[in-house]
């Protein structure tokens, strides 16, 4: 009852002309880049961040544009993974599976539906997951000391195996680089700048939001112009735009567990929505592949990763909001924004701020159907925009991030700083090292070391105070099984994109 | 056709940026808060900025700069070297800049700037939780000099730092010699710290009032002493450190600096119209409803002041091994 009156005021916080404004714009630009092979949610949130700073949005509002853009994205991304065959995004790699052959069977719409309609289900399934376990969280999060907080940061660290993959060996390299980054800058516990060289623009740190935006959007820049520009995908047309009702009904199922499975690994701190799709697919293929079909058009093969991706981008909000530990990527990026706002985004939050968590969670589901609508009927005028020829594209894109990041700080050695990031990320991708585990170690680096050391300071030196709570002892135990879950997933990964390999080769 | 029009509603949106970014005026009076916007740099610089405008005191509106970077070292080095005598330029600081100074880790000495004035502070407070064995201030120092490892302390600064610094300034005033051997904790804010407390991970929070007041109203925490002069007005019931025989105060005030080099005519002008401001009600109302005290020091006073907390912030810096 307490959580309905809280989200009744919630709605009240995000109906404003502005924030409805916001929202719309948001899905709408979401569902684009989504769509667009290349840009998927971390970009996009990078790209639009310093233009919410450039325009004075309140934390609420930029919460809610950017929120609205990371839905949109889980939504757009199965576009061009269907009519393409190439994934909008990362966590949309599932749904080319089997969204392809349907769309090549000529089920072009059936496919688009089903996946919009699972999109639909699994975040609305999140976002009721959102409202009622978040506060829960948070409250229980009271009684996590500076240990557990530590043991937390552990097990965020063991599940971004789940997400960046294949090659464990560059995900640790990414992720070190990160833990690296973070130690540049005055050390706020002793107070001694560390690896500074002196200057006094890194005795803050690297500003975070500066290295994703670098990281991100520079580097995504740098990769498209390296493409040829006049070399437009080939999209296969959708015939007919009715969908079939009877096809979206029976995979009903499928969507529901998606929505479970893709939940739960959301929740997970670090894991985030490429696993949750993932895991869903996984998990629906165990189930119901009974004769041989996944692979080869199952609309259950759309439907479950796409509830999955989608549940799991939600989930991924809960840890970030009432424990400040992003669940992915994406959220990561998030965070560090709320950050610079000076949200601290913690268990406290939801008392502090109710007027940003309850607004922005009424937001969500406001968002959701407003993704719906614009994902079904108005699906042909996103594949018209998916053929945006880059050319056009990356210059807006170039200038948006620019000139976003100067309106922050005012400050040529961020753009100099954001410069270099772009190039960094775009040698670690040409080298095919994912970027996320380096941003997680890069916002999660500083803190982890800090409650490591306040353990430390709090027992006078006594190691034995890491494993001293219960709830310590269980995020370890968590980790240790997600950690086993990790090599098992790697061994049928391996045996998976090899699979995959033929069928695009 | 859509992309085109998004084209343009994008490209729109980016020279809007672009304008609010660049559009200052060339003349206009300029405030720098040396932190990203939020934090209480910038609330000093908005607060004053907006009601110098207001009450005439300037020509037009006081543009503010965000100019993070070293806890205030990058804005400091910036009017050392480019602007020391822009008259023009007032800059935001608090205690906490005054104890980067004192601690040598700002480009320049104190004496490169001249201090203006501070017209409000936070105060410091020592506090427990409220299911604390201690209730009084006498106690707690009794505790730690008995014992000065026997209590976990913390706070929202590192070690040396202000929320540190002015804890061993009543560890000192208590009798305990071995500073260093008090355990500090430090988190990102007083919140934290507090919520750390009442979690039982530690059993002292030395931070400011402001930010910790709704656990002060919720009773979950215990106040044992004020660091102020006075009783906080809000909370007179707080007893001063002061009243229990312990002559030590821990404001965090908040104030401003200008250039080294402007003339003591402007720097006059400048004293005088902050002390215009400080007596209006604008500022009166503003202060108090963001936690802080009205304080007023300025001029010549303000400066022997800034001096004097630098000398002691080094002092017990050095005795506690943070400086050498």
């Amino acid at each position: 009852m307490e959580i309905l009156s809280l989200l009744g005021h919630g709605f009240a916080v995000a109906m404003t002309p502005l924030n409805i404004a916001l929202l719309l714009l948001g899905c709408f630009i979401g569902t684009l880049l989504g769509a667009l092979p290349g840009l998927g949610p971390v970009n996009g949130v990078a790209v639009l961040i310093p233009l919410t700073f450039a325009f004075g949005f309140d934390p609420t509002s930029s919460m809610i544009l950017l929120c609205a853009v990371y839905f949109g994205c889980m939504y757009g991304g199965r576009i061009s993974s269907i009519l393409l065959n190439i994934p909008g995004d990362e966590p949309a790699i599932m749904t080319t599976l089997d969204g392809y052959p349907m769309a090549v069977q000529g089920q072009a719409a059936n496919a688009l539906a089903i996946s919009g309609v699972a999109s639909f289900v699994g975040a609305t399934i999140a976002v009721v997951g959102l409202s009622l376990f978040a506060p829960v969280l948070a409250r229980a999060a009271i009684h996590f000391g500076p240990a557990d907080y530590f043991a937390l940061y552990i097990l965020a660290f063991a599940t971004i195996g789940g997400i960046a993959g294949v090659d464990p060996r560059k995900t640790l390299l990414s992720a070190l680089i990160g833990l690296l980054l973070a130690t540049v800058g005055i050390d706020p516990i002793s107070g001694v700048p560390r690896y500074t060289g002196d200057n006094y623009h890194l005795y803050d740190g690297i500003e975070p939001i500066v290295a994703l935006v670098g990281l991100f959007a520079i580097s995504e820049i740098l990769m498209l112009l390296e493409k040829h520009v006049r070399d437009r995908p080939k999209a296969i047309p959708v015939g007919s735009w009715l969908p079939q009702w009877g096809a979206i009904w029976r995979t009903r199922a499928a969507m529901l567990r998606g929505s479970g499975v893709g939940f739960v690994a959301g929740v997970l701190p670090g894991a985030g929505a490429s696993l949750g799709s993932f895991m869903a697919y996984v998990t629906e293929k165990q189930w119901s592949n009974k004769k041989g079909t996944f692979g080869k058009g199952d609309p259950r093969g759309v439907a479950a990763p796409e509830a999955g991706n989608n549940a799991a981008s939600g989930g991924a909000l809960i840890p970030m909001l009432s424990l400040g530990v992003p669940g992915s990527g994406t959220t990561a990026v998030l965070l560090a924004m709320l950050v610079s706002l000076n949200v601290q985004p913690g268990p406290l939050l939801f008392e502090r701020q109710p007027d940003l968590v309850w607004g922005l969670v009424a937001s969500l589901y406001m968002a959701n159907v407003a993704l719906l609508i614009l994902n079904l009927p108005m699906i042909g005028i996103f594949t018209r925009l998916m053929m945006t020829p880059t050319w056009a594209l990356m210059p807006v894109v170039a200038a948006v991030t620019f000139v976003g990041v100067y309106g922050i700080s005012n400050s040529v050695f961020d753009l100099e700083m954001m410069v270099f990031f772009g190039v960094v990320g775009y040698i670690l991708r040409k080298l095919d090292v994912s970027l996320v585990p380096l941003v997680l170690g890069l916002l999660l680096g500083g803190d982890m070391e800090r409650n490591l050391r306040r353990a430390m300071s709090i027992s006078d030196g006594d190691w034995s105070i890491l494993i001293a709570s219960p709830i310590s002892i269980v995020l370890y135990i968590l980790t240790a099984g997600f950690l086993a879950l990790s090599v098992w997933l790697a061994l049928r990964d391996h045996r998976q994109s090899q699979a995959e390999r033929l069928t695009e080769g | 056709m859509f992309f085109q029009r998004l084209t343009s509603v994008k490209l729109g949106a980016a020279f809007a940026a672009a304008l609010t970014v660049t559009a200052v005026p060339a003349s206009a009076t300029e405030c720098i808060a040396p932190s990203n916007p939020g934090g209480g740099w910038d609330f000093t610089c908005r607060t004053i900025g907006r009601i110098l405008s207001e009450l005439g005191l300037v020509d037009g509106n006081v543009q503010v700069t965000n100019m993070p970077g070293g806890v205030g070292a990058v804005t400091f080095a910036m009017v050392a070297a480019e602007r020391p005598d822009d008259a023009d330029l007032i800059v935001a600081t608090s205690t906490v800049g005054i104890t980067q100074i004192a601690q040598g880790r700002y480009p320049a000495p104190l004496d490169a700037m001249r201090y203006l004035a501070m017209l409000g502070a936070d105060v410091g407070v020592i506090a427990v939780d409220n299911d604390s064995p201690i209730q009084t201030l006498a106690e707690l120092n009794a505790a730690m000099v008995e014992d000065p490892t026997a209590l976990v302390t913390a706070g929202s600064s590192g070690a040396g730092g202000w929320d540190h610094i002015r804890l061993l300034m009543v560890a000192q005033a208590a009798g305990v010699d071995d500073l260093g051997a008090i355990r500090w904790v430090q988190f990102d804010g007083g919140t934290d710290a507090v919520t750390q407390m009442m979690g039982g991970q530690i059993d002292v929070v030395s931070t400011d009032l402001g930010e910790i007041a709704g656990f002060v109203e919720s009773g979950d925490i215990r106040i044992l002493a004020a660091l102020s002069d006075d009783p906080i007005p809000a909370f007179p019931d707080i007893p001063t450190a002061i009243s229990q025989g312990i002559d030590v105060t821990g404001y965090n005030w908040r104030g401003l600096y200008t250039g080294g080099q402007v003339t003591d005519e402007q720097y006059a002008s400048w004293v005088e119209r902050l002390e215009t401001l400080y007596n209006s009600e604008n500022w009166q109302t503003a202060a108090t409803e963001s936690g802080l005290v009205p304080i007023w020091r300025g001029g010549a006073e303000f400066e022997a002041f800034v001096r004097e907390q630098a000398e002691v912030m080094e002092q017990i810096s050095r005795d506690i091994g943070v400086i050498e």
